[in-house]
């Protein structure tokens, strides 16, 4: 698959001095959803705003479809729709004109028809009249969506697009994300939700301290750093891992031990763990394995990295 | 060119214009009566006339003018000052537009709304007193340039802003008092010879003295000066706007 947006050795360094990125590779596929996960100022909104042209690059290039952001910037940022992380609206206008404008913005005859199906999507049409201060911050957002969505783009930046979006919204948010990547739209998206990176992202991309610590496929890193936890309940209620068994990872919960294991490897050890524990005595009366959640997978990296 | 950007950015602020119409057209009516009352009537009527024209029509084109520069200026200040406020500037930030592009939409408003508030207090000034326009067209031409010119001045405030304060702070230290200093109530050669010679370097006198010529015919300095001066400030506020949007200065961090 074609990569449609590179970005190579990107480094962003403020007017104070503090390095925000710090040599950024990262390539984007056609039509893929990547989502960028990291803590409280990693530098996902700052690597955002560098690709859209908002804020100014001190070293490094990006190209969108080949197109460099600062010298063919009209190609490259018309091919780009922004949904920025704070949700500043312009409080006096309507809904519709606001959206109409943005169209317009991009170079875009005005095209009622369109607008009015991007608000829709949205669940916006019936707001279409009403001033953006009279929404709720839910609805801003998905105000700025339609204005983002108004002119058509290829590549889409979701910078936070749920935070503060209550849950069946979000749930409607994700299909109409699923819906744009089905008519080819490219995604990369931010969130603080991993659920929602887990829900809906094709790679997961790790951003920590102006670096990309990781870009993975989804499944791929969930399979290979998912840990494995067996749960095994007890009939009896042991206080600690009776000493027979001290030798195993494995830890006592009140009624239940918890072993965990790699589930890539060729011996889990789970045939051993079983004997061992029938041979000191114990009762089982469940089984259970879970797998561990990218959440749990993201943490540990971003401690790795600390 | 992007002309749809141009047009999106026009009809935004215009529209922003027109929401407030009633007290866009109210307060130069109401400001330019007084003027006329003040100075028309009570100092006009001990002032016989002014180069051959009555005090009262004498003070108009000033009159014009120094609304004019001061709607300009403010209008496309706040136009652009507003959406860095807020915040909504991301939108032009990321937006396939040049500088041209942006610049045309706002100055082209901002320039409007003056034109607009121009042709309203001319208006009102046929309601006080009497006067016949001798260069129509080059009339029309100085209050086209000049409402340019300043929306552009005013543009670059706008950037440069960093609050409220610093956006009335021009207007009101510098085209004000350049204004009213600038010839728009009395002939400059009413001064003393030393303030003649030290009001030359006020360019606004030269925007004056050309607009009043296009009414009456006379002016304190040669037209062709007069639109040089105009044409010296335009290209100047360019310059500077090019640069702005080249080096992104107080726009992209
Ligand atoms: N205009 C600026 N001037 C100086 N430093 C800035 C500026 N904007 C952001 N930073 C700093 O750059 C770093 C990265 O900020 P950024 O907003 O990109 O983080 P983020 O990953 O989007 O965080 P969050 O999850 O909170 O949105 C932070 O340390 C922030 O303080
Ligand atoms: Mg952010």
């Amino acid at each position: 698959m074609k990569d449609i947006v590179q970005v190579k050795d990107l480094t962003k360094r403020y007017d104070n001095g503090f390095e925000a990125l710090s040599g950024v590779n990262l390539n984007i596929r056609e039509g893929e959803i990547i989502a960028l996960l990291g803590p409280n100022g990693a530098g996902k909104t700052t690597l955002i705003s560098t690709i859209c042209g908002i804020t100014q690059a001190s070293a490094g290039s990006v190209k969108v479809d080949g197109h460099d952001i600062v010298r063919d910037y009209r190609r490259a940022r018309g091919m780009i729709g922004l949904v920025p992380q704070e949700t500043h609206v312009e409080s006096f206008e309507k809904v519709v004109k606001t959206v109409q404008f943005s169209r317009g913005l991009f170079g875009k005859r005005r095209d009622d028809a369109l607008v009015e199906k991007v608000l829709r999507s949205l669940s916006l049409w019936d707001k279409k009249d009403s001033k953006l201060m009279q929404l709720s911050g839910g609805m801003k957002r998905r105000v700025l969506i339609a204005k983002a969505l108004a002119h058509e783009p290829r590549v889409l930046f979701l910078d936070e697009p749920t935070a503060g979006v209550d849950v069946e919204l979000r749930k409607d948010m994700w299909e109409v994300v699923r819906g744009l990547k089905e008519q080819g739209v490219t995604i990369i998206l931010t969130t603080h939700y991993i659920e929602e990176a887990e829900a809906m992202a094709d790679r997961i991309g790790v951003i920590n301290k102006g670096q990309i610590s990781l870009v993975e496929e989804k499944n791929a890193l969930m399979q290979r750093l998912g840990r494995k936890t067996l749960q095994i309940e007890l009939a009896e209620p042991v206080e600690a891992v009776p000493q027979a068994l001290s030798h195993l990872p494995l830890a006592a919960e009140g009624g239940k031990l918890v072993y965990s294991y790699d589930s890539q490897s060729e011996h889990t050890g789970i045939t051993g763990l079983l004997n061992e524990i029938r041979d000191a005595g114990l009762h089982m009366t469940d089984l259970q394995t879970r797998q561990s959640s990218l959440e749990e997978i993201f943490v540990s990296l971003v401690k790795e990295d600390a | 060119m992007n002309l749809y950007a141009i047009k999106a950015i026009y009809i935004f602020e215009m529209s922003r214009f027109f929401r407030t119409l009633w007290q866009s057209i109210v307060s130069p009516v109401v400001s330019t009566s007084l003027y006329f009352v003040v100075f028309g009537a009570a100092i006009g009527s001990r002032i016989d006339q002014v180069e051959g024209v009555s005090y009262g029509a004498f003070i108009v084109p000033g009159l014009i003018m120094l609304s004019v520069m001061t709607q300009a200026t403010t209008n496309a200040s706040f136009g652009i000052y507003f959406p860095k406020f807020i915040g909504t500037i991301y939108e032009h930030l990321s937006a396939p537009v040049s500088f041209l592009e942006i610049t045309l939409g706002y100055v082209g408003a901002a320039a409007t709304k003056a034109l607009f508030i121009g042709s309203v207090i001319l208006l009102t000034a046929y309601l006080f007193v009497d006067i016949q326009i001798q260069h129509p067209l080059a009339m029309v031409a100085f209050l086209v340039l000049t409402c340019t010119s300043f929306a552009l001045l005013g543009f670059i405030i706008g950037i440069w802003a960093g609050n409220f304060e610093q956006l009335q702070l021009i207007p009101l230290l510098v085209i004000t008092p350049l204004v009213f200093l600038g010839g728009s109530f009395y002939s400059i050669s009413m001064l003393p010879p030393v303030w003649q010679t030290i009001t030359l370097f006020n360019p606004v006198v030269y925007l004056i003295s050309g607009f009043r010529w296009s009414f009456f015919g006379t002016a304190d300095l040669p037209v062709g000066l007069s639109l040089l001066a105009i044409a010296g400030f335009t290209a100047i506020c360019l310059a500077t706007i090019a640069w702005i949007f080249k080096t992104g200065w107080r726009l992209r961090d």
